[in-house]
């Protein structure tokens, strides 16, 4: 409990950084004032409630549902290298809205953006668990490599027959991730099915974490593992699908943020849905505002700080689990 | 024009400078062949084939040569969306720039821009076939300078001087007079805005604006954050239209912000083809933007 108050207020003080910080320079006073009562100049207005507030609503709930769903499959799958962006989760996400914007879907349909990207994502998801199920680390893995490789280079293809000439150029955006110049439309697109798919992985925490005893004495304990394993498919497809339609892929935050906490719960995975929703918030939420200060007027994407703090965990993530398979 | 015309006097100068710039600029077919002056034959020595791969020296060819004389223009320049001659091109035979394809039309002059295709031209030149190479305006000035270092190497000097200098009067005859400027900005792709330097820029200027992207300190072109485009407060934004297929790119034009902005004001400008090389077009987009000013500062 100490533990989720403490990175509540993390998460606070970041949300209010991404709130203030911006290329635009507004004063502390003058931003506040004009987000919450809409006083001052209109400009400044306009600044901070169209611009800034849906980029910072956007990193708490992308980043809070990239932390839980990692910390879920983690816990359903058994194995601490499972992460929706690794395992191809999130390239097919991308995959999905690629195609839902460049057939012209989501401009006749706007909820086509992220519907189609949560049934890439699901479908995703499921042919994993009947591929590796639970153990299998390194099928897993070798999955996850296929399916990735797979996604990302037909999200290329999309983008490279599409009539746009600016839609080639944006493999990175799909790859990487970033926040920059959402809008409120994308908040309330994403954040609907972020926040359902966070509550539906939320219900699994007893049943994750009477899964840590084996799976004969969670069904022992009353644990419908069918209905488990469906929740968190379901749950990882609507919290990736979404947060991935609208911000691309943003990768290793699902495998750092359980990884770091794990230890302070108790190695519990129903204890550590709830930190990781809060460490994966505050995760992303610090990400977008280092973007903003290292170059404020250059679109750096989110991923490549991610990736470069989150790589070498995996590669020690590898090496721990090298040791114990030895 | 002088500082004390009187504001009917200035929009009937447009008229008629708008007007002739239509003629200069024409309709369909090689427009050079419509003027009396262009059905003159080439000089004698002059080039017999010449192929351009670059869009820009597609239209100064296009308007410049002689009957028969040109034999390819670049893919370029038939595409509506990046050239202003794209009926024209249409009569002439493309080519995708390539050393191979080019060699094949046995040119005696290849008219290229100096940012493309840099080894098909240095090909071309190791296989002995004559190349100009034209740097990108970076300015109305730079105009007249185009038309004739073009028509010059087409051997067609007359014909270049007239057009230079009919552009020259007619852009005269357009530019704005110093006194209120309205701030305009250009805001492309990814927040694409062209500063201080450049040919838009300039456009903007002899319309009678201030350009946003310069006064935000860029030179040449740069990425300009919407936040900092809301907060210059521009009165204009000049945006093109998008393009088929969907981009993130093109989405931040439909940003909700962006949408306030230019809810501001009924008057609309678009950037387009016109604006993009150093081809007497320009004077229409000078014109449009021109009159957009005027409705934004009606003449008391």
């Amino acid at each position: 409990m100490r533990l989720a108050a403490a990175l509540s207020v993390v998460v606070a003080a970041l949300f209010a950084a991404s709130l203030l910080v911006g290329p635009a320079g507004i004063g502390l006073g003058d931003s506040l004032r004009a987000l919450a009562r809409g006083q001052g100049d209109e400009a400044v207005i306009l600044v901070m409630r169209e611009i800034r507030l849906p980029r910072a609503l956007l990193g708490l709930v992308v980043g809070a549902g990239l932390g839980l769903s990692g910390a879920a499959l983690q816990g359903l799958l058994r194995n601490p290298l499972a992460e929706p962006g690794l395992i191809g989760v999130a390239p097919a996400a991308a995959l999905g809205a690629v195609i839902a914007l460049q057939t012209g879907l989501a401009a006749a349909f706007a909820l086509a953006l992220p519907l189609v990207a949560l049934g890439f994502a699901a479908a995703t998801v499921a042919l994993l668990l009947a591929l590796a199920g639970p153990r299998g680390t390194l099928t897993l893995i070798l999955a996850g490599v296929a399916l990735s490789a797979l996604a990302g280079a037909l999200t290329a293809l999309v983008l490279n027959l599409s009539p746009n000439p600016f839609a080639a150029a944006e493999i990175v955006f799909w790859m990487m991730g970033s926040l920059a110049d959402r809008s409120m439309v994308h908040v309330w697109l994403a954040a609907p099915f972020v926040l359902a798919g966070m509550a539906a992985l939320l219900t699994t925490r007893r049943g994750l974490d009477a899964l840590t005893l084996g799976e004969d004495a969670a069904a022992a304990l009353g644990v419908n593992l069918r209905r488990l394993r469906l929740t968190v498919v379901l749950g990882t497809a609507a919290v990736v699908g979404a947060a991935t339609a609208v911000a691309g892929a943003i990768g290793f935050v699902g495998l750092v943020v359980p990884h770091l906490l794990r230890p302070l719960v108790g190695a519990r995975p129903g204890a550590l849905l709830v930190a990781s929703a809060l460490g994966g918030a505050a995760v992303v939420l610090a990400a977008d505002v280092a973007v903003r200060l290292i170059a404020p007027d250059r679109d750096l994407k989110l991923g490549v700080l991610t990736a470069l703090v989150g790589a070498p965990f995996f590669l020690r993530l590898i090496w721990a689990s090298r040791r114990t398979e030895a | 024009m002088s500082g004390c015309a009187s504001g009917s006097d200035r929009r009937r100068g447009r008229l008629a400078a708008l007007a002739l710039a239509a003629a200069l600029a024409g309709a369909a077919g090689p427009v050079a062949a419509q003027s009396g002056a262009a059905q003159s034959p080439a000089a004698p020595d002059a080039p017999r084939r010449v192929v351009s791969i670059n869009l820009c020296t597609d239209q100064l060819a296009m308007l410049l040569a002689a009957p028969g004389q040109l034999v390819s223009v670049s893919h370029l320049a038939a595409d509506p969306r990046s050239s202003a001659m794209a009926e024209a091109a249409a009569a002439y035979p493309q080519n995708r720039g390539l050393a191979e394809q080019v060699f094949l039309l046995r040119p005696n002059l290849v008219l290229a821009g100096t940012f493309t295709a840099r080894h098909t031209v240095d090909l071309l030149r190791r296989l002995g076939i004559p190349v100009l190479e034209l740097p990108p305006p970076a300015s109305l000035d730079d105009v007249g300078g185009q038309l004739r270092a073009v028509g010059a190497a087409l051997g067609r000097a007359a014909a270049a001087e007239a057009e230079a200098r009919a552009f020259d009067a007619a852009l005269d005859a357009l530019r704005a007079a110093p006194g209120d400027r309205p701030a305009a900005a250009l805001y492309a792709a990814g927040g694409y805005s062209p500063g201080a330097g450049t040919l838009a820029d300039d456009v903007l200027e002899a319309a009678g604006f201030s350009n946003i992207g310069a006064a935000a300190g860029m030179t040449g072109g740069g990425f300009l954050p919407l936040e900092r485009l809301v907060m210059a407060g521009p009165d204009l934004i000049v945006t093109a239209e998008p393009y088929a297929g969907a981009s993130r790119a093109e989405a931040i034009l439909g940003h909700p912000a962006l949408a306030v902005l230019r809810g501001r004001t009924a008057v609309q400008a678009q950037t387009g083809a016109d604006w993009v090389c150093g081809t007497p077009h320009l004077l229409r987009a000078v014109a449009a933007m021109a009159a957009a000013r005027d409705a934004l500062r009606p003449a008391p």
